[in-house]
């Protein structure tokens, strides 16, 4: 039984975040850890669309960017409940996945890409331009956290919002992938003309994933302005998306473990190299390619493997 | 208001040279090798760069330009050689992302090189304007349109009237068939990244004088290029050149008439369009898929 990820994993994991605060020497890490917990939140949606769909996005990051300004914007300015807020942006999220989702899902490669691509640039343009509503480039102010009066402010507090959302998030991907819905995705991503032939519609099982991934970037994004209590347009920008790609694609593509490994690596990343600060892009670029050209599957999954040969060794 | 027109189309077919230069660099590379190279904006980026710095410590125009198309052509096989040709089996997501990897590590390299300051050129023939029908057509206009021209020319002389260049687009049409007959794939693969690299070195070197270049100049000047290549249909070389004076053009009018802040977006908002109605792009082919 506990040999099952559904178990056995989600397990492991959720001691692993309860003992890893009793590592943390300062406040600081704290700060560092919710970021990666937030970030492996989106990473196990959007490894739902990658990993699973074999379907790329390159504009994920302006779902969570929407999710973040929804937020700040129905609380700050209607005094909407925080919950309520976030509830509201996520299902306006989920629906403007849903009406872009059908027509760009049936593209496939390049100009699925491409059609990403330009709906995340696009709402990093609106965010940056209305600034009305947004603040424009200076960003904006996010009221507190507050559920039934009392505020979730704090490092500490945000941990475990953060590892309890994590958790709830991997268990719901790991039930996702072996329903019948998982199922057919992985008949999708092996072969789409094969998955048509078996009767399975493809277009629909793609919108599904599309539409979660973006719910999950846009709930994250708008813990996080509550968190942050202050977010500008660049929480959207392009190279955000290109980050949250990474992070699953390093981590290991099909493999919701491997997703949260990949978003806490990188997430840790700038920490260890702000010595130097210089040459931080070079390092991540570096880290994309090499990544992709040497271990294609991913770190987790190619760890998996050479722990498999060795066992199969006699 | 005809002169007020005008002075849009100026700007826009300007642009719209470049960014079918940058088209026509994704085109190449696409039809070689069905890879979309994302750092070809590093490309634009590196020749305008390079040009600067050069002239900027005494060295005669022409010479640091072809010093700099030299320097960018050989970024652009080493791009090959070093990362896309170890990873020619894997999935388009993977090479996605060994392209963009590879323009994040350029962009980290310029900066470095470089600064994160403002590069700029002095003007290839002065900066009197000129009139025409009431509007003002600076000179360093005509020379990214006629450059772009010529550029174009010579590379329609080199496809069709060339033997290297027909076994290109013998490889492009079957890369199988191609290596049977004899054609050296691999050198062909190296030789369109080359030439994708020179179409970006010199967009970049006669844009600078107008728009100036730093580190990061290339992002945009990629994507708009990567929009034009895909409005075209991927791997047309008309189509891209087309898709890039279209989305110059539609991007200075909407910034002249509607709004400026919103000149970004125009590229990405026509690409959607085509996108959700067209698939394939203006002149793609329609694409079947053999099982």
């Amino acid at each position: 039984m506990w040999k099952s990820p559904r178990t056995g994993g989600l397990g492991l994991l959720a001691v692993l975040l309860a003992a890893a605060p009793l590592t943390f020497p300062n406040a600081y890490f704290y700060d560092v850890a919710v970021n990666a917990l937030f970030n492996a939140v989106i990473c196990v949606g959007l490894n739902l669309l990658i990993g699973y769909g074999g379907q790329i996005s390159l504009g994920h990051a302006g779902f969570y960017a929407l999710g973040a300004y929804g937020s700040a914007i129905l609380v700050g300015r209607y005094g909407l409940p925080p919950l309520a807020a976030m509830l509201v942006s996520a299902t306006g999220v989920g629906m403007l996945a849903f009406v872009v989702g059908r027509p760009i899902l049936k593209l496939k490669g390049h100009y699925l890409a491409m059609a990403t691509l330009g709906i995340g640039i696009i709402i990093h343009i609106v965010l940056k331009t209305e600034s009305g509503l947004t603040g424009g480039p200076d960003g904006m102010g996010v009221d507190p956290f507050q559920i039934a009066g009392f505020a979730v402010s704090g490092d500490k507090a945000w941990y475990w919002v953060g590892a309890a959302l994590l958790v709830l998030a991997v268990w719901l991907a790991l039930n996702l992938v072996d329903s019948p819905v998982g199922r057919a995705l992985r008949a999708v991503h092996g072969s789409e003309v094969g998955a048509e032939v078996v009767g399975i519609d493809t277009t629909r099982y793609k919108v599904l994933v599309f539409v979660v991934s973006a719910v999950f970037a846009s709930l994250v994004g708008s813990l996080f302005a509550h968190k942050n209590g202050f977010i500008t347009p660049d929480i959207g920008s392009f190279f955000r998306s290109i980050e949250l790609v990474t992070m699953v694609v390093l981590g290991g593509m099909a493999s919701t473990f491997g997703a949260v490994i990949g978003a806490v690596i990188l997430t840790l990343l700038p920490q260890f190299l702000a010595a130097f600060e210089d040459y931080e892009a070079m390092v991540l670029g570096g880290i994309m390619m090499g990544t992709m050209i040497f271990l294609p599957k991913g770190l987790l999954p190619s760890v998996r493997g050479l722990w498999a040969r060795r066992r199969a060794a006699p | 208001m005809f002169a007020e027109f005008l002075q849009y189309l100026f700007s826009g077919l300007t642009s719209g040279a470049i960014y079918a230069l940058a088209g026509l660099g994704f085109a190449i590379i696409y039809n070689s090798s069905h890879v979309i190279n994302f750092a070809q904006g590093e490309f634009i980026m590196i020749g305008g760069m390079a040009t600067a710095t050069l002239v900027a410590a005494g060295m005669p125009l022409p010479l640091a330009a072809a010093l700099a198309v030299v320097a960018t052509m050989a970024v652009g096989v080493a791009l090959e050689k070093f990362a896309v040709e170890p990873a020619r089996n894997a999935d388009v997501t993977a090479i996605i992302i060994i392209t963009i990897g590879a323009s994040i590590f350029l962009r980290g390299a310029a900066q470095v090189l470089w600064d994160k300051e403002f590069h700029s050129l002095p003007a290839f023939s002065g900066d009197t304007p000129l009139k025409v029908a009431g509007a003002t057509l600076m000179p360093q206009s005509l020379w990214v349109v006629g450059v772009a021209v010529l550029v174009i020319a010579a590379l329609w002389w080199f496809f069709n009237r060339t033997m290297f260049g027909k076994a290109m687009l013998a490889t492009s049409y079957n890369p199988l068939a191609a290596r049977l007959m004899g054609i050296p794939v691999k050198t062909v693969l190296m030789v369109a990244f080359a030439l994708s690299a020179l179409l970006g070195a010199v967009g970049g070197i006669v844009m600078t004088p107008i728009t100036f270049t730093n580190y990061e100049a290339g992002i945009m000047l990629g994507l708009k290029g990567f929009s034009a290549a895909v409005l075209g249909g991927l791997g047309s070389g008309a189509g891209a050149i087309v898709g890039g004076l279209l989305v110059g053009v539609a991007e200075a009018l909407a910034s002249g008439y509607l709004s400026s802040a919103y000149k970004d977006a125009i590229a990405f908002i026509i690409i959607l369009f085509v996108l959700f109605f067209m698939p394939s792009g203006l002149f793609g082919k329609k694409g079947t898929e053999r099982v």
